[in-house]
């Protein structure tokens, strides 16, 4: 019983260090240029953001329209 | 004993391996590059709609790809798809467990799909022949519940699941394609990146992970949080993260930087997250919390610039729009709010 165990142990502490490998391996690149490019995003898209600029009732589908009845 | 004490050797040297590659890439800071820009104005969204019909809880929503149409899923046992411009239902859908926790609206629009205590993800087709929505599909495999699933189409979808493993299934034949395992505790939640190549998940062992779906292997693990994490998004070009914890923080992790770039966070705020979703430009990150509000953030200041208070429960979903147009929250006051 133990010796499965302890197998087990063993099997999911290779795994964990094969994943570790892995991921110590990746390519990075510098905050700098990540940040960068984060914020020239934000402020590329702002206009096309309603949530952001906010949106004319004209134009808002969630508004009614305003109705003016000339009779 | 000689190789396990080896390999727990091994798993601290790389851990501060990674560590210090992280550190030596950290030549700057998102405040800094953002040092230049000034704080968005208040954001003061108003109610437009508000979607009545749900008689419990609602666990979750999903925005449909035509910015119209919206589904959630409520513990009364009914999945509703909404006309969220006419606030009619277009489908009201029973259940057959109403322990739902998640839901989903294919990209298609053919689809939806849910699951929850029952450890299953059920998929409707809602454009069934004789006009009456029928399960297509019971994908049944999990050992632990079903905390959210996500389609990559008509044919495959991913789900996460307290059984602490993700997987991909074929939704044909019902099937796993793979199972992503590695996180140590609940997979609470999850986003399928915008180009459909990977996926993110967040868990209950306080990390999120980034996973690569062809290739069938985890890339990144981010920690940091020091709770579970409740919610997890894209930012809106697909290299950063944004995650939602217990701890009442949200984080924003660079991809190929592979760390945070920031915390979002106030002494004011007590309560955990337990929805996020990011407006169309990045710029502004929407958090439900457990307080019954919603924070907005200046995703690139990290300042808190509005808050949606209309809730008399718990905000649980959250949703933005594709189109960008709106955001939709969905509250344990049984009550779905549109808000622009």
């Amino acid at each position: 019983m133990s010796n499965n165990n302890a197998s087990n142990n063993l099997i999911i502490a290779q795994r964990t260090v094969k994943q570790l490998r892995l991921e110590a391996s990746i390519r990075r690149i510098k905050v700098s240029q990540a940040a960068a490019e984060l914020r020239n995003f934000c402020l590329q898209n702002a206009s096309r953001d309603p949530l952001l600029v906010g949106v004319p009732s004209s134009d808002n589908p969630f508004r009614p329209p305003k109705s003016c009845s000339l009779f | 004993m000689g190789e396990m004490e080896e390999l727990r050797k091994e798993m601290e040297n790389l851990k501060d391996q990674i560590t210090a590659a992280r550190k030596t890439f950290q030549d700057s800071t998102l405040q800094e590059a953002a040092a230049g820009v000034t704080v968005v104005g208040r954001v003061q969204l108003k109610t437009r709609k508000t979607l009545r019909g749900h008689l419990a809880k609602i666990y979750a929503m999903h925005w449909g790809t035509d910015s119209t149409l919206c589904v959630s899923a409520s513990q009364d046992g009914k999945l509703i798809v909404w006309d969220t411009i006419t606030t009619n239902k277009v489908n009201a859908i029973p259940l057959k467990s109403s322990w739902v926790m998640t839901c989903a609206y294919a990209p298609s629009g053919n689809l939806v799909a849910c699951g929850g205590l029952d450890n299953m993800c059920s998929i409707y087709n809602l454009k069934g022949k004789d006009g009456n929505v029928k399960v297509m599909r019971e994908l049944a495999a999990h050992t632990g519940y079903l905390s959210c699933c996500r389609f990559l189409s008509d044919t495959e979808i991913i789900t996460s699941s307290g059984d602490c493993t993700c997987v991909l299934w074929d939704i044909e034949t019902g099937t796993q394609k793979t199972v992503f395992a590695g996180h140590q505790g609940d997979a609470m939640s999850l986003g399928v990146s915008p180009d459909f190549k990977f996926f993110i998940s967040g868990a209950c062992d306080f990390t999120a992970k980034l996973w690569d779906i062809r290739e069938a292997e985890c890339r990144q693990t981010f920690g940091g949080h020091e709770s579970d994490i409740n919610a997890i998004g894209f930012f809106p070009n697909g290299n950063a993260v944004i995650t939602g914890s217990d701890d009442a923080t949200c984080k924003l992790y660079d991809l190929r930087a592979d760390q945070e770039l920031l915390t979002y966070q106030d002494s004011s705020i007590m309560c955990g997250v337990t929805s996020l979703a990011p407006s169309k430009s990045g710029r502004l990150l929407l958090a439900g919390h457990d307080d019954f509000n919603v924070n907005i953030w200046d995703m690139l200041k990290a300042e808190r610039v509005g808050v949606l208070a209309g809730h008399d429960n718990r905000v649980s979903c959250i949703g933005v729009s594709t189109d960008g147009m709106a955001c939709c929250t969905g509250s344990w006051d049984s009550f779905l709010k549109i808000w622009n």
